[in-house]
């Protein structure tokens, strides 16, 4: 048995105070936003490692780096949306080059930051193939399920039943007709080092997961809920509620799968709650709620049911 | 000191990254350039040279990674060819944008449709306008020589752009030929030790590479690629000639051949340049005064230059191993048009488009072109435009 890693989350906080915030204010993401939330966790979790960040366009990067500003204290890159994987794992082979060559003798970690449009979809092989070739990299997905920095598209993140600009609710269509990609399992058959899937309304937890991420040697993956208010039409102030009502529910459960192939689910609630709660709670699954598409709800839980069963199965026999 | 041996066009690229040794390669394989990266794969096996090889999962992720290490403050290689490099074409701009040292070989092949793996310029033309400097080879040797002078190119303080160098696929990648070499030694210090300008492992002093800048910024930035580009005329050609001083072959924006009296002057580029140099010379022992302009540097295009050695031309013909559909003739031809304007000078230029997806280009070819033109001098007139070789 591996020994458990805790983190001393009093002592950090005490620590983090006083150094400088990696990840400045002043950004111009939306209030409400989950994206800065976890990202600012993410740096408290890495302190004091040193880091390298290599981001996919969206949200995040539009918000953050705009030139001549921006809010990042660390080296940071952003090439393409679709590139994140493969832009730090550029950085991070020429790293281990020089290393290797004794020209630096830092250690630095690398870590790939990109939302679910830039991992599920168009960045989803460069993710694949950063994995399969073991660079010694982080890559955090920030899941807001939809491309809200085009405007709120639907990806192959996004439940099914919602409504996105893209695969809108009208007359005859109930929103998204597809169930979501089950990208973290995908990653999961990799067997990279370290996979998890985190939200923003447990730190504790997603930091946890960082750190673990962070002190493995090879390819490691996070999949993070980070809601956001205007795609999934809720008020600003209800994101963390929006988070942990997804873990509540069970639509988004948190687990983490070490080494490959331990399986743990991280939190299960005491009270499994129906997702008709964290559903109706948001304008993008409102229609789900008008006579004409009766029924939908009960599918959307009979789906719940079956992911969290097979998950808890999954963890019960791979331990 | 120097040996001369056969190598192949690609074996010669690979030797020169050899001797490079760069920190980090990466890169997917592609006819005809794959060769380059087997090679190389074995001296990373053996332990020849100290490169960090990523073999990535697509041309895309490739050069996605080059940027990142070229970024992280080393030195990078890479290679591609035809569809690889239109894959690539997004981050392109990215590498020339972000000011990324790094070179790569383009083992020119045409581009799809009807697939075909065999040479033409279409995919290197494809690239010409996204900043990154374009040295074509003629032939192994070249290639190998532009390799090494790239290296100082692409790492100049006031150029600090990548490199592409061409050379053709098939034709000069996969065909054996004499080869002077140098000894690791001597590249390695004629290269020098790479020193980084700005690096993201510097986590001292972080920075941020790759902004977001809307249009009260946008332009500097394109602006700095152009002087960036314009910097690099006068140090390709300083480089060209310290190179020709230490290693005895001199290098310059291009190849005059017989241009000095020419009347007729054929303009083309890479290993077809051969075939007509051979047609010249038997022009010439007829009494023809015929002549070659071989450019080497496609970009920054030396306008200027090329106008000044085709002062005394009475007719030009420029080759072209590309199309630009629709525009008025292949993209040499473009350029040497405009270049013509430098000096206010009218002579009859035309495009002619050869040896797309690799047909053949034979003197009989060079030597019906001279038969058109000798048929103009006495009539007057000329197709603007044609297709050699080609099937009605």
């Amino acid at each position: 048995m591996q020994e458990k890693l805790v983190l001393n989350f009093k002592e950090l906080a005490q620590r983090y105070e006083k150094e400088v915030e990696k990840f400045a204010q002043g950004h111009r993401l939306c209030a409400g936003c989950g994206a800065p939330i976890a990202l600012r966790h993410m740096f408290m979790a890495a302190y004091p490692d040193d880091v390298v960040i290599s981001n996919a366009t969206g949200c995040v990067e539009v918000s953050t780096t705009l030139y001549p500003f921006t809010s990042w204290r660390v080296p940071y890159i952003h090439s393409a949306f679709e590139n994140a994987a493969a832009t730090i794992a550029g950085a991070e082979s020429m790293y281990k080059s020089l290393k290797r060559q004794g020209k630096i003798n830092k250690e630095i970690k690398f870590v790939a930051v990109a939302g679910d449009g830039g991992t599920y979809d168009i960045g989803f092989q460069a993710l694949s193939g950063a994995m399969e070739r073991r660079h010694n990299i982080l890559y955090i997905c920030y899941n807001n399920e939809a491309y809200m920095n085009t405007g709120i598209q639907r990806s192959s993140a996004t439940p099914f039943g919602a409504s996105t600009t893209t695969a809108p609710a009208g007359k005859k269509v109930p929103g998204k007709l597809q169930p979501r990609k089950d990208l973290t399992a995908i990653i999961v058959e990799h067997r990279p080092d370290y996979v998890a899937q985190a939200s923003i309304n447990n730190p504790r937890d997603f930091m946890t997961k960082v750190r673990k991420a962070l002190d493995k040697s090879g390819p490691t993956f996070i999949n993070v809920l980070a809601p956001c208010p205007r795609g999934w039409q809720h008020p600003s102030e209800e994101t963390i509620e929006m988070a942990q009502l997804a873990v509540d529910t069970c639509i988004w459960p948190l687990y983490e799968v070490d080494e490959g192939y331990r399986w743990k689910v991280n939190y299960i609630p005491k009270e499994k709650k129906p997702v008709k709660e964290w559903l109706e709670k948001q304008g993008r699954f409102k229609h789900l709620f008008s006579p004409k598409y009766e029924g939908l709800i009960e599918e959307i839980q009979k789906y719940v049911d079956r992911e969290w069963e097979i998950l808890l199965k999954k963890a019960e026999i791979f331990s | 000191m120097q040996k001369f041996d056969a190598f192949t066009g690609n074996l010669a690229v690979a030797t020169a990254m050899k001797q490079v040794n760069p920190d980090v390669c990466a890169a997917y394989p592609i006819t005809p350039s794959t060769d380059i990266m087997m090679i190389f794969s074995d001296f990373v096996a053996n332990g020849e040279v100290n490169t960090e090889l990523v073999t990535v999962e697509s041309e895309h992720s490739a050069m996605s990674a080059c940027i990142g290490a070229a970024l992280a403050g080393g030195r990078v290689m890479t290679a591609t060819s035809s569809a690889g490099l239109a894959y690539m074409w997004e981050l392109l701009g990215v590498a020339s944008g972000l000011r990324c040292s790094m070179i790569m070989t383009c083992v020119n092949r045409a581009l799809s449709a009807p697939l075909n793996i065999h040479c033409d310029h279409s995919d290197a033309m494809g690239a010409r306008d996204t900043g990154w400097i374009q040295i074509f080879s003629e032939n192994a040797q070249e290639a190998y020589d532009n390799i090494i002078q790239a290296v100082r190119i692409t790492e100049h303080r006031d150029v600090r752009l990548p490199v592409m160098v061409c050379l053709d696929g098939f034709i000069i990648s996969h065909s054996y030929e004499k080869m002077q070499y140098m000894e690791d030694k001597d590249v390695k210090d004629f290269i020098g030790e790479f020193k980084p300008y700005r690096s993201l492992l510097n986590v001292d002093k972080p920075e941020t590479f790759g902004a977001m800048v809307l249009p009260n910024y946008y332009m500097e930035f394109k602006r700095q690629v152009r002087e960036g580009m314009e910097n690099a005329r006068q140090v390709i050609l300083e480089i060209g000639k310290e190179f020709g001083d230490k290693f005895g072959r001199y290098y310059s924006y291009f190849e005059e051949y017989m241009l000095e009296d020419a009347e007729v002057v054929f303009v083309v580029m890479s290993s077809a340049a051969g075939t007509v140099k051979h047609v010249v010379n038997n022009l010439r022992k007829r009494g023809v005064k015929a002549g070659v302009l071989k450019p080497r540097v496609f970009r920054p295009f030396p306008h200027v230059e090329a106008s000044r050695v085709l002062r005394n031309a009475k007719f030009i013909c420029v080759l072209d191993r590309a199309e630009t559909f629709g525009g008025e003739g292949g993209p040499l031809y473009l350029e040497i048009k405009s270049a013509l304007q430098t000096d206010k000078n009218n002579v009859p230029v035309v495009s002619r488009i050869f040896g797309l997806g690799q047909r053949d280009f034979l003197p009989i070819h060079v030597e019906n072109l001279y038969e058109e033109i000798e048929a103009f001098f006495k009539t007057g007139k000329i197709k603007m435009f044609d297709y050699v070789n080609v099937r009605e």
